[in-house]
């Protein structure tokens, strides 16, 4: 029997499985008898107690007297919040600045060679506390804020202020007036597309389709009036109130967290880019191609399946580096839930499995999604 | 196999699994020296100083469980904690006993498995603020920034007050106190708030100490103690015993000098404590003059309090509540007899 490879390979991942088993067995086990025995609390219920502790920023609502749950919710959305909007400005800047990098132009080449070689070898961690301690808790007090827009914008010490948009009656008139405009241009881009495919002609809608989306919203506004009132932040006591506010352990943390993965997505970029043939180029410059157009048309499509598996990646690292946030005071889920509701409670395993678990889906939603897009786009062989 | 098992265990995640044996004080006689769970840095407390050693109230307390145990004060090894670290620390029985300005609560004393022993320092929740603010009162601190050490009960009671003030206020938790203070003095917040013996020491690391004041307001019940694991109470005995000989020592007028000669006193309170009379240290496990040892090599609880945060230590904070019973505090030990 033993002679039979293929029994003797069930017996071996056989063997390996049950060692597995017998080692979490053991660990479960282990972690509950001490837990009982030394009368610690276990089990979730203790997400249903009252937290207690405040929290700056939230998304929802929430206060001293809301649960364990609730806290935990708004620290998922704080963590969601940095790394949906670092993941936005980390594509924009490091697609720019990838670009840059392969530009004939001598000095915008070397600059952004230069940036990427800064940042990506300074430690992430020494990067965030640069941007709170260095730059942001340098900024003049409250009283003294940089104001810009007259007033409507202010940058201090307590964050970045920008107007609150509020809502006018004339809201839904003009809304609805961008919705069918954008609508009808999609539309009848769609129409010309096909039709393009038929007869062979470029036919250019881009000047009278940008004329329907100024012209209707225009129009709109001039019936129903302005659809949104600006209201600035005023101070008032201690700080500013009112406004949409950014706090600086957010402006911080996203500064860091973009800039730092820029760097990485810039040379995932390049990479991507000179990985498309030259041959490719020439050959639609041959067929007398606008630069532009050979660019978006032939260039790009093929270096987007050579980037996106190595973007997701840097998505991912994104996402996880948010954690890093524990060192300032970014409310995120690291910090409040792995921190202050873990020192509360004392359920350790508890919390920390539930963090774990956070963590885990979010990476694997973001790779599902961005797996997803490069089935897409990847190479249809005819 | 086993053994095997347990240390891959522990590597992978060392948070409850390492096995605490029952019998903690054999396991110190073993290795022969208290392990002590202590603050990063708060100056009159626990902090290190400038020859490498610890000094501060709370790590008296844990140079006297050493005293009682080996006769010898420097058998202690200290591990720094944050906040945030400290519990988990005490439960995964990385260290011996807990004496790190923690307050007791009931959720703490129950809910977490430990067991308090004994107050060392009565403390209350204070306010900090910048003198240019022209705040008086935290009563009107509506609408201000807090900086806060995150995962305190100190981030609990600012809530609480706010609360129930009808305030608003933004907290700004940080893990570190150097980092809380890092944040206030940069004037990330308007105001920043600990116990008040932790202002009253922090605000001597400040550049300009003279320009903060500490608002009047004590707005909790603070009482500091050394914590314990539930369940082996044989040394919760010993480190709430060797805290009550300091306190009973002030009371009787045994200091650290005259100990040795108060050994032949004539009065039998001072005969049993220190070990000249009857067979106390039996019942922990330890030699019949282990009061005697820790007055002698660590001192009486007047000695610890003023060369640490009293009079005679730069922090110069007043006896108050922790002024004996029988000077109009409320320090009170349990007789030795």
């Amino acid at each position: 029997m033993w002679r039979d490879p293929r029994i003797r390979a069930w017996l071996l991942q056989g063997l390996a499985v049950l060692l597995a088993g017998l080692f979490f067995w053991f660990v479960i086990t282990n972690a509950a008898d001490n837990l009982a025995r030394l009368n610690v609390a276990s089990g979730f219920g203790f997400l249903q107690h009252t937290a207690g502790f405040g929290i700056a920023q939230t998304l929802i609502d929430y206060s001293e007297a809301s649960t364990y749950g609730r806290a935990f919710w708004v620290a998922l959305l704080n963590t969601l919040l940095v790394a949906g909007l670092g993941i936005i400005f980390a594509t924009i800047l490091g697609f720019l600045i990838g670009i840059a990098r392969l530009s004939s132009n001598w000095l915008v080449s070397k600059l952004a060679a230069g940036y990427i070689e800064i940042f990506r070898n300074i430690p992430l961690l020494l990067q965030i506390l640069f941007w709170y301690v260095a730059v942001l808790s340098n900024l003049p007090a409250p009283r003294d804020s940089y104001s810009f827009a007259s007033g409507g914008v202010l940058l201090n010490k307590r964050g970045l202020y920008l107007p609150e948009p509020v809502t006018a009656p004339g809201f839904e008139v003009v809304m609805a007036a961008v919705l069918t405009a954008l609508v009808g241009v999609i539309v009848w881009r769609r129409w010309l597309g096909r039709k393009q495919d038929q007869t062979n002609g470029v036919i250019s809608i881009y000047r009278a389709g940008l004329g329907i989306l100024i012209a209707l919203p225009v129009l709109a506004i001039a019936v129903a009036g302005t659809p949104v009132h600006f209201v600035a932040p005023e101070l008032r006591g201690f700080n500013f109130v009112g406004g949409v506010r950014a706090i600086p352990e957010l402006l911080a943390l996203l500064f860091a967290l973009s800039i730092y993965t820029a760097a990485f997505i810039a040379e995932i970029v390049r990479s991507g880019i000179q990985a498309v043939s030259w041959g490719q180029s020439e050959a639609a410059m041959a067929l007398g191609l606008r630069r532009s157009v050979v660019l978006r048309l032939v260039i790009i499509p093929q270096a987007l399946r050579v980037i996106i598996p190595p973007l997701t990646s840097q998505f991912l690292n994104l996402t996880k580096n948010s954690s890093l946030a524990a060192a300032l005071a970014y409310p995120e889920l690291a910090s409040v839930f792995a921190g202050t509701v873990l020192n509360q409670t004392g359920q350790a395993i508890e919390v920390l499995s539930i963090t774990m678990a956070v963590y885990l889906s979010l990476s694997l939603l973001t790779s599902l999604g961005m797996n997803f897009y490069n089935a897409r786009i990847a190479l249809v062989e005819r | 196999m086993r053994k095997f098992l347990f240390t891959g265990m522990a590597a992978a995640s060392a948070v409850v699994c390492a096995t605490v044996s029952a019998a903690t004080l054999d396991d110190v006689k073993q290795k022969g020296f208290v392990q002590c769970g202590v603050s990063q840095g708060l100056k009159g407390f626990s902090s290190p100083d400038d020859k490498g050693g610890w000094t501060g109230i709370d790590v008296d307390v844990c140079r006297a469980v050493a005293a009682a145990i080996f006769a010898d004060p420097q058998k202690v090894k200290y591990t720094p904690l944050s906040a945030k670290e400290r519990f988990t620390a005490l439960q995964s029985g990385e260290i011996d006993v807990l004496s790190r300005n923690t307050t007791w609560a009931v959720s703490r004393d129950t809910a977490l498995g430990f067991d308090f022993r004994g107050v060392t320092y009565y403390d209350g929740q204070g306010f900090m603020v910048r003198k240019s603010s022209g705040v008086k009162s935290a009563r009107e601190l509506d609408g201000a920034t807090v900086c806060v050490l995150m995962g305190t009960s100190t981030s609990l009671t600012l809530g609480d007050y706010f609360r129930s003030h009808n305030m608003k206020y933004e907290p700004v938790m940080f893990e570190k106190d150097d980092e809380v203070m890092a944040a206030y003095e940069s004037g990330r917040c308007d105001t920043y708030t600990t116990d008040s013996s932790g202002l009253y020491a922090n605000r001597l690391t400040l550049k300009e100490p003279q320009e903060h004041i500490v608002l009047p307001e004590i707005i909790s019940k603070e009482p500091l103690g050394a914590v314990v694991r539930h369940g082996d109470n044989q040394w919760g005995d010993i480190v709430s015993w060797s805290l009550y000989a300091m306190i009973n020592a002030e009371e009787l007028g045994v200091n650290s000098g005259n100990a040795a000669a108060m050994k032949n006193s004539d009065n039998p309170e001072i005969r049993r404590l220190l070990g000249t009379e009857g067979k106390f240290g039996e019942g922990m496990g330890l030699p019949d003059d282990w009061a005697y040892n820790i007055i002698a090599k660590v001192g009486n609880y007047a000695e610890i309090f003023d060369r640490n945060v009293g009079m005679g230590s730069p922090l110069g904070i007043p006896r108050g509540l922790n002024a004996l019973w029988t000077q109009d505090g409320i320090q009170y030990a349990p007789p030795i007899r």
